[in-house]
């Protein structure tokens, strides 16, 4: 026990040290990337031999890749919205209303979650092939909806939670209706929480591997894409000037969506 | 049963989202059940009732060992990342005075950016000519490069113990920074010292954090199937791998489902396992 209690006590003065040292650990293989993409070689290692900028040129040149973002936005973008709806109207059923099956209903919703992500993806191709719709965008934007929902509803129950109730019926009492309570008061204030829901969801979205490669049939998103790409070393240095460039625009939306979180606990924040 | 405009109102916003996951989840996942208990004949799937896939899985040592491999790696990541996260959960709830949501936001970016390209990333970081290997010769620790850190279990239980950081260090830190100072105060009034309030006090009240971070990790690790293909090798492939070769290649998705199936009654009881291991600790440090 006494030394337990010894080597627990020095760990503890290089606590600060340690958590810098993880943050970099965290950090390392998302900077390796843009190391690696500026580098005059198709071997990927070390030494590095000179500065370039020609595998950023080249990627103009790769036709299937713009097919493949362009698909991904399609999808990013369906999903982000429907997902969002989805999730922001049980958010509000579950903040303000009580109903029967509230519970089970509301830790379905978050069952996406929690799921190995296989399961899903072969499950969803069972029965998607089943029922004779095949695998399409379409498909991949039910599955990219179904896994971002969880997403959505913590992000929105937390901005409906929020909410002073008295904004609402002050509303009413000044003579709105409850639908237009809702409209002018309501969703206004939760709006930070909606647009950092749609961002999220469509980062989420945009990233996702393996549902997209159970069910995007001939029509690939770019991590498909990336996948089958990645197989040939010629290809590689292309592959991580693109990841570099994904890499920046997930901080990018992520920087964002912060932001509109942020001012949405400060809009909703009830007074002390 | 009369409701309510309140509960009738309720009712009428959770529906949608309620069906939706409901028809995506419970449909398909009662298909995968049905489809396990069928069988592949060349194209078509014959649909009478046989136990013959379960018998297959338990029976070939490969599938037996890539289930059992998986859950072991499950649990060796689990462990490794919340061994590595705990001290960083710590620092932020009790020294980090200014900036918390700073730190939080910090330790979440990088798992918002792809995941398919982080595993890839670990790759060149443990490659022959990648980042390890080139510190550890510059520093002079060795004279050749270490050929071994790719392709094998310890890179999958590395490169997933980083995948998985934001999800240890979030449920640690909740239960950290909800325990009531008052009770750290307590134990030193009455003379314990700051470890041994640590591992009485502190300790056993972040016990709930623990295990939601446990379940958050072990269940879909499990399953992984980027990290396995990518820096696994054969010593290293898990179940989800095998799942995708038999409805992909080998085209005998009965045995897919059921090997998905085994895999996903294997996992849920050994969560019960760690859970209740966790909840035994949780009862001998009070």
């Amino acid at each position: 026990m006494n030394r337990v209690v010894a080597v627990l006590s020095r760990i503890g003065r290089l606590l600060p040290a340690y958590a810098v040292l993880y943050i970099g650990f965290l950090y390392l293989p998302i900077l390796l990337l843009p190391l690696f993409s500026f580098n005059d070689s198709k071997i990927l290692g070390f030494p590095l031999t000179g500065f370039t900028t020609k595998w950023y040129g080249s990627l103009a040149e790769q036709t299937a890749l713009f097919d493949a973002l362009k698909n991904s936005l399609i999808v990013a973008v369906v999903s982000a919205v429907v997902a969002t709806s989805l999730g922001t109207l049980i958010s509000r059923a579950i903040t303000k209303h009580r109903f029967p099956l509230r519970r089970i209903s509301q830790t379905l919703v978050m069952a996406p979650l929690v799921m190995p992500e296989i399961i899903i993806a072969i499950s969803l191709l069972i029965v998607f092939l089943g029922i004779g719709i095949g695998t399409t965008l379409f498909t991949v934007i039910l599955a990219h909806s179904l896994l971002t929902i969880p997403f959505c509803v913590s992000i929105m129950t937390s901005a409906f939670g929020q909410f002073d109730d008295a904004l609402e019926e002050a509303a009413v009492d000044l003579g709105e209706t409850s639908w237009g309570a809702l409209r002018r008061v309501t969703l206004p204030v939760v709006s930070p929480g909606i647009i950092s829901s749609l961002l999220i969801s469509f980062t989420v979205s945009f990233d996702e591997f393996i549902l997209a490669f159970f069910l995007s049939g001939n029509s690939p998103t770019l991590p498909v894409y990336i996948w089958s790409q990645v197989r040939f070393p010629a290809k590689l240095p292309n592959v991580i000037a693109l990841g570099s460039l994904l890499i920046l625009i997930s901080i990018l939306f992520l920087l964002v969506a912060e932001r509109f979180r942020r001012r949405s606990e400060r809009f909703t924040q009830q007074p002390e | 049963m009369t409701l309510d405009k309140n509960a009738r109102l309720g009712l009428l916003l959770a529906t949608p989202t309620t069906l939706y996951v409901l028809l995506l989840i419970a449909a398909p996942v009662g298909m995968t059940i049905a489809y396990s208990f069928w069988t592949q004949e060349f194209v078509d799937v014959t649909r009478d009732f046989t136990w013959a896939n379960y018998r297959e899985v338990f029976a070939d040592p490969l599938y037996r060992t890539l289930i059992f491999r998986s859950v072991r790696i499950a649990a060796m990541v689990t462990l490794l990342t919340v061994l590595l996260a705990y001290p960083v959960a710590y620092h932020i709830a009790f020294n980090v005075k200014k900036n918390k949501a700073m730190w939080l936001f910090l330790v979440t970016i990088p798992f918002w950016t792809s995941y398919l390209l982080r595993v890839f990333s670990w790759k060149l970081i443990l490659a022959q000519n990648g980042v390890v290997n080139s510190a550890l010769l510059w520093l002079g620790v060795i004279d050749t490069p270490i050929d071994t850190l790719l392709y094998n279990s310890e890179a999958v239980v590395v490169t997933l113990a980083h995948a998985w950081a934001p999800f240890a260090i979030l449920p640690i830190f909740v239960s950290l920074e909800k325990i009531d100072r008052s009770y750290l105060e307590a134990a030193k009034d009455l003379g314990e010292g700051p470890v041994r309030s640590f591992l009485r006090v502190t300790l056993p009240l972040s016990i709930p954090g623990i295990i939601g971070a446990s379940m958050i990790i072990f269940i879909p690790t499990v399953g992984d199937y980027v990290t396995p293909a990518l820096v696994g090798g054969s010593d290293g492939a898990m179940v989800a791998n095998m799942i995708q070769v038999q409805f992909g290649k080998a085209n005998n998705w009965p045995l897919g489902a059921a090997l998905a199936l085994s895999a996903v009654v294997c996992v849920t009881g050994a969560a019960c396992l760690l859970v209740l291991g966790l909840k035994l600790i949780e009862r001998s440090l009070k």
